[in-house]
């Protein structure tokens, strides 16, 4: 008998967030004060590090599309397509939709030159809070200024909620995406539950 | 609560960084030449004046860089801060105004 090959594993997989799925969901406060939550499974995630100036830097930037950021805060690319987030001076996040086939030419590109591509999918889950009181959620918990003057949409930093460090990724006005460590994302979530949960009663005078 | 200023990333709350003691504490030369009580001395051995102080801090849930600051240690307020290499800009009594050791 023929040994089966299982070659596609994707349905055999569990996203960090899958047993949230229906809190998520019933989190949602909808309204002027509203904020909802869902979760990004699945990304493609690519640490890089290389030094700015160096041809691995130059060689990554060409393989990966879009040219390495600068300085911190920068996201060079776009939210939806391939993204590239600073973490430090010679350090990068590629996040890229689920199925980017962008790890074999960026270790390509890298070659023997001093530098670093790894695989980093599996690290971080992406949770997406949006709505007019996102920010208001977020700043009970992160000690970072996140004043649209101090943090605009289309930039991103690396800074803690709560007791968890995260990266922190505004990608529109009323929109930013929390990346936990998978082992945080579940303890992340129901920290963003709670923060929310205030929003769905009236204010009190 | 006290804003610290990375030299990548800006002003921080403390509550990102990690506190790495006494800076430009040069490393031996020839340490196998070092006895035990010399070695100590460079290991354990640090300066705890009451004013400027040039010291080591690291952007832990930031940027995850080392880098230096000179604080009074009296009022906590940082006076500067450099990266690894620079020279030292202000002068302290535990190091050199001029100097840009690690
Ligand atoms: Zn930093």
């Amino acid at each position: 008998m023929a040994e089966q090959v299982l070659t596609d594993i994707s349905a055999l997989r569990t996203s960090p967030l899958a047993h949230l799925a229906s809190a998520l969901v019933q989190g949602a406060v909808s309204g002027e004060r509203g904020v909802g939550l869902r979760e990004i499974a699945f990304t493609t995630q690519i640490g890089l590090r290389a030094e700015p100036g160096s041809a691995a830097h130059a060689a990554l930037s060409a393989a990966a599309g879009v040219q390495l950021p600068s300085a911190v805060g920068q996201v060079s690319g776009s939210a939806d397509g391939t993204a590239v987030l600073w973490l430090g001076p010679d350090d990068f996040l590629v996040v890229a939709p689920e199925g980017s086939e962008l790890l074999g030419p960026l270790v390509d590109a890298l070659g023997d030159e001093p530098g670093q591509v790894v695989d980093l999918s599996a690290n971080r889950t992406v949770i997406e809070v949006s709505g007019p009181s996102a920010r208001a959620v977020l700043e009970k918990g992160c000690p970072a200024d996140l004043h649209p003057r101090a943090f605009a949409a289309g930039t991103a930093i690396t800074t803690v909620l709560g007791p968890v460090p995260v990266l922190l990724w505004k990608t529109e006005a009323e929109t930013f995406r929390v990346l936990p460590r998978a082992s945080f994302a579940d303890y992340t979530a129901r920290w963003l539950l709670d923060g929310m949960s205030e929003f769905a009663s009236d204010p009190v005078d | 609560m006290m804003l610290i200023e990375c030299p990548w990333c800006g002003p921080r709350n403390e509550t990102e960084y990690g506190y790495g003691g006494e800076a430009h504490v040069a490393y031996p030369a020839d340490p196998s030449a070092l006895n035990d009580n010399e070695w100590a001395k460079f290991l354990f051995y640090r300066k705890n004046p009451k004013g400027l102080f040039a010291e080591r801090w690291v952007h832990s849930a930031g940027c995850r860089r080392w880098f230096n600051a000179v604080r009074d240690t009296v009022t906590y307020e940082f006076k500067a801060v450099y990266k690894p290499g620079e020279p030292q800009p202000i002068k302290t009594t535990n190091a050199p105004a001029q100097g840009g050791t690690k």
